[in-house]
């Protein structure tokens, strides 16, 4: 390890960081324009000069190496110099018009200039203008303001994988541009982020909000299975932005589009009150004891195995398990929370999580994906395959639909005949798993959610032990069987268990019972992408938050909470437990979803153990003690799962048509419309029916 | 001796006389009071009164909802909320002032940059009713209009003291 003296100080530091790396470490602060941890080095800023001993002229600490008895000043007047005259120079184009600018506040030029700039200019002449670029419907572009620092560009290349964004011209005449093409990547609201300007902002948030009036809550995105780690920023009751936070092991700093700019659905569609089908057939606003006395009434003359309850895809832990405790009380053991119709989950906990973890793909040689769409099912997954992509050129096998996922795949086949004969080691692609060190299978929801999931999955079993995936065969402490989830409630509802009990019914049993009459009453508890054709006469009571098609279906509404709204409990695909706090009080009458279930309980007269959200989170840490261990990843034994069967030789479909409309929420969002208009109908002006 | 002296001057009547010369003296004197409302003192141009917003000679409003003056207000009087408007530019939809909460400090005009809110000289703005003093937008534009020629002269007045 070289050891080298920064500001008089002599530390030992790793070899092959930087030198502005290295005055992380010892302390010193160095600012920056262009260095960014994760993208290349460009070094094009100058910000970072830095005086090193026997060099002609200070050096940019961003590019340089760190070298043994490097001695390295940061508080000298040259270095002084130096960064004034880079700020200086960087503002002789910069229009000082942070008033209006929506970067005003956490600007990292304003907060340079005022660290380390002059205090006024001594430029005459005009500044430059440059004319706006289109960036498609979540950025908005202000290119005067525009340093050319070029994070964005490596960003988009590096990270999001799409090369529609780059530098033209030279000197005073730089530019970014687009080519006014829309940025297609499910991961261009971090352009955003990485602007240390105000250059590129966000579109839907623009003007709305300055940063010093706004809450920061700490807390858990559920908008994909992946569970990335974000801070909600509120306004009074509104919620104003969805921004990342830093979590290593799963988002790193990134998030998806969906994350981020959905939350303007969380003010649309709202229940923010008790509804009741009345005998004209239309729900009419009701007080929460009608709504009560309204199922009680139902429930009155109903064994428990007419009723169902079915749990949907942004639920947290804790109102699930006082559903689950509620059906528990009224006999039923029609429980689903798999409302896509997959049927992994009643096996060991190994058969339904990501066991490789995120963080683990880094550590992959080969990567086969079976039935699933990353892409779209869980984006900062598939950042992560691209990361490592770039780093081996590792080869990824896909089978199912044929997408681009923004690194490059071997293709081979559609559906479970190519499957097939990969396991009888037909292909080179089997070569290459069986050759591979650290294998990784992913299997999506495009093979398991159908009615031959169980046998697919054997398959996939056995195919990773064959193969040295998993299981024996795999290196030691090596799981590269995973299981891509959609759904952020699933794996916290698999754990819980609120799946079939005994002589349950699961979803396709549900629906069944309710086109035939043998199940009266179901609980949609926030279950919105089920096919409600098929409930029948059911008396459906909906609790969730939004006005979506359970909502429109029920004949009780009881609004609850979304997920800034609530202090929830979620697991995500890798199985690790995090808590979502609450930004903003729900609307109105809606409540937090547990406590929905415990006044209910009040009312048949079986009211359920606990008062508190403590005591619930008790009961559940005592039900499941993996609920106890907040931000860790036990990982799960292997486990012999699945059962053989015929399968039947239809392709692996992908389960999601248009990325940014998947629950209630986003379908709520005016933004996700304008997404879905640029790139999933690509323009083509197709009535969405909310248009006029 | 003293008694004598006491009684002396109480026969002559001189501290009646001495009083009714100082009420003489201040009869020919010019007046310290004013006839308000008919006559009111002079005001420094920088006077911290009432509330206004402030428009460009070409009717097109100065505020462009930075909301440094929310920021600044120690009394957290003002209210704003903004979005682009038709044209894309940044304005505000909402700005309030709390006049009841208002401690008229004057730093909210310190604050702004565009000279878009100011406390003009109007000091004569009393209610009947409390919800007559939370001013909105419309209400401080409309003072913004009435009282631009005053508030101009007086900013042109202060400008060299800046």
């Amino acid at each position: 390890m070289p050891k080298l003296t920064i500001d008089e100080r002599e530390i030992e530091a790793p070899g092959g960081i930087t030198v502005l790396q290295a005055c992380e470490m010892a302390g010193v602060e160095i600012p920056r324009f262009c260095y960014h941890e994760r993208l290349s080095v460009a070094g094009n800023c100058r910000m970072c000069l830095v005086e090193m001993e026997r060099a002609p002229k200070p050096i940019a600490s961003c590019a340089m190496p760190v070298g043994d008895g490097m001695v390295i000043r940061t508080n000298t007047e040259k270095v002084q110099k130096a960064r004034n005259g880079v700020m200086e120079f960087l503002l002789i184009n910069h229009p000082l018009d942070c008033p209006i600018c929506d970067q005003g506040g956490e600007c990292d030029l304003q907060d340079q200039a005022m660290a380390y700039g002059y205090d006024r200019s001594r430029y005459q002449e005009n500044k430059r203008a440059v004319s706006e670029k289109y960036m498609g419907p979540l950025i908005k572009t202000i290119m005067t303001r525009c340093i050319q620092c070029t994070r964005c560009v490596r960003l988009a290349t590096e990270v999001c994988g799409v090369e529609d964004i780059g530098l033209v011209n030279r000197g005073e005449h730089a530019e970014i541009t687009t080519l006014e093409r829309a940025i297609d990547s499910e991961l261009s609201g971090n352009l955003v982020d990485v602007c240390p300007v105000g250059a590129l902002t966000s579109a839907p948030y623009q003007f709305a909000a300055r940063p010093w009036e706004l809450r920061k809550i700490l807390s858990v995105d559920v908008m994909d299975a992946v569970g990335s780690n974000i801070r909600v920023d509120a306004r009074g009751r509104q919620v104003m932005r969805v921004l990342p936070r830093v979590n290593e092991a799963i988002n790193e700093e990134w998030i998806a589009d969906k994350t981020r700019h959905a939350c303007d659905g969380l003010g649309r569609q709202r229940l923010d009150r008790p509804f009741l089908r009345g005998a004209d057939g239309k729900l009419a606003p009701a007080s929460w004891e009608q709504a009560f006395q309204a199922i009680a009434g139902r429930l009155e003359r109903l064994t428990g195995d007419k009723i169902a309850a079915i749990a949907g895809d942004l639920c947290d832990v804790e109102s699930m398990f006082a559903l689950k405790d509620l059906m528990t009380r009224l006999g039923s053991p029609n429980l689903e929370c798999r409302q896509d119709g997959a049927k992994t989950g009643a096996g060991p906990r190994v058969s339904y999580l990501f066991n490789t973890t995120i963080a683990g793909i880094e550590e992959a040689d080969a990567i086969w994906i079976v039935g699933a769409n990353p892409r779209w099912e869980a984006p900062l997954v598939n950042a992560r395959i691209r990361k490592r992509f770039l780093q081996t050129g590792m080869p990824v096998g896909v089978i199912g639909e044929a997408v681009d996922l923004t690194y490059e795949t071997q293709y081979l086949g559609a559906g479970p005949e190519s499957l097939a004969e990969i396991a009888e080691g037909k292909g080179a692609f089997a070569k290459i798993l069986s050759d591979a060190e650290r294998p990784m299978i992913i299997v999506g929801s495009g093979a398991l959610a159908r009615a031959d999931g169980q046998a697919l999955l054997a398959q996939c079993r056995a195919m990773a032990e064959a193969l040295g995936v998993a299981g024996a065969t795999a290196p030691e402490g090596w799981n590269g069987f995973n299981v891509l989830q959609r759904a952020a409630s699933r794996v916290g509802g698999l754990d819980l268990g609120f799946l079939p009990g005994e002589g349950g019914r699961d979803l396709a049993g549900i629906l069944d019972g309710c086109e035939q009459g043998a199940i009266e009453l179901v609980w949609l508890l926030g279950a919105d992408e089920i096919d409600m054709g098929r409930l029948g006469k059911t008396f459906v009571v909906y609790q969730g938050h939004h006005g979506d098609a359970g909502a429109h279906r029920a004949d009780v509404i009881l609004p609850g909470a979304a997920y800034t709204e609530k202090h929830g409990t979620y697991v995500n695909m890798e199985g690790r437990v995090q808590l979502g706090r609450m930004a903003a009080y729900p609307p109105g009458d809606a409540r937090e979803d547990w406590t929905i279930a415990r006044a209910f309980s009040e009312v048949i007269g079986q009211p359920l153990g606990y008062d508190n959200l403590g005591e619930l989170r008790q009961r559940l840490v005592e039900h499941n003690p993996v609920f106890g261990e907040v931000d860790h990843v036990a990982s799960a034994p292997w486990a012999s799962f699945g059962e053989a069967g015929t399968i039947s030789p239809e392709a692996f479909a992908s389960p999601i048509s248009n990325y940014y409309m998947t629950d209630p929420i986003s379908r709520a969002s005016e933004t996700m419309a304008k997404c879905t208009e640029v790139f999933v109908l690509n323009g083509a002006g197709q009535a969405t029916g909310t248009a006029g | 001796m003293a008694a004598l002296d006491q009684g002396a001057r109480g026969l002559l009547l001189g501290e009646l006389l001495s009083g009714m010369a100082l009420t003489l003296k201040y009869f020919f004197k010019p007046k310290v009071t004013l006839n308000y409302p008919y006559e009111k003192g002079p005001l420094s141009p920088r006077f911290r009164g009432e509330h206004a917003l402030r428009r460009y000679p070409n009717s097109e409003e100065r505020c462009i909802a930075c909301k440094l003056c929310e920021a600044i207000c120690p009394a957290l009087a003002i209210t704003i909320e903004a979005e682009p408007r038709a044209d894309g530019s940044r304005r505000t939809t909402r700005y309030d002032i709390d006049m009841t909460k208002c401690i008229y400090c004057g730093l909210c005009q310190e604050a702004c940059p565009v000279d878009a809110i100011v406390e003009g000289p109007n000091f004569e703005f009393a209610t009947e009713t409390r919800e007559e003093l939370f001013y909105n937008k419309d209400k401080l534009l409309a003072n913004g209009d009435r009282w631009e020629f005053e508030i101009a002269q007086n900013i042109a007045a202060d400008a060299p003291y800046r």
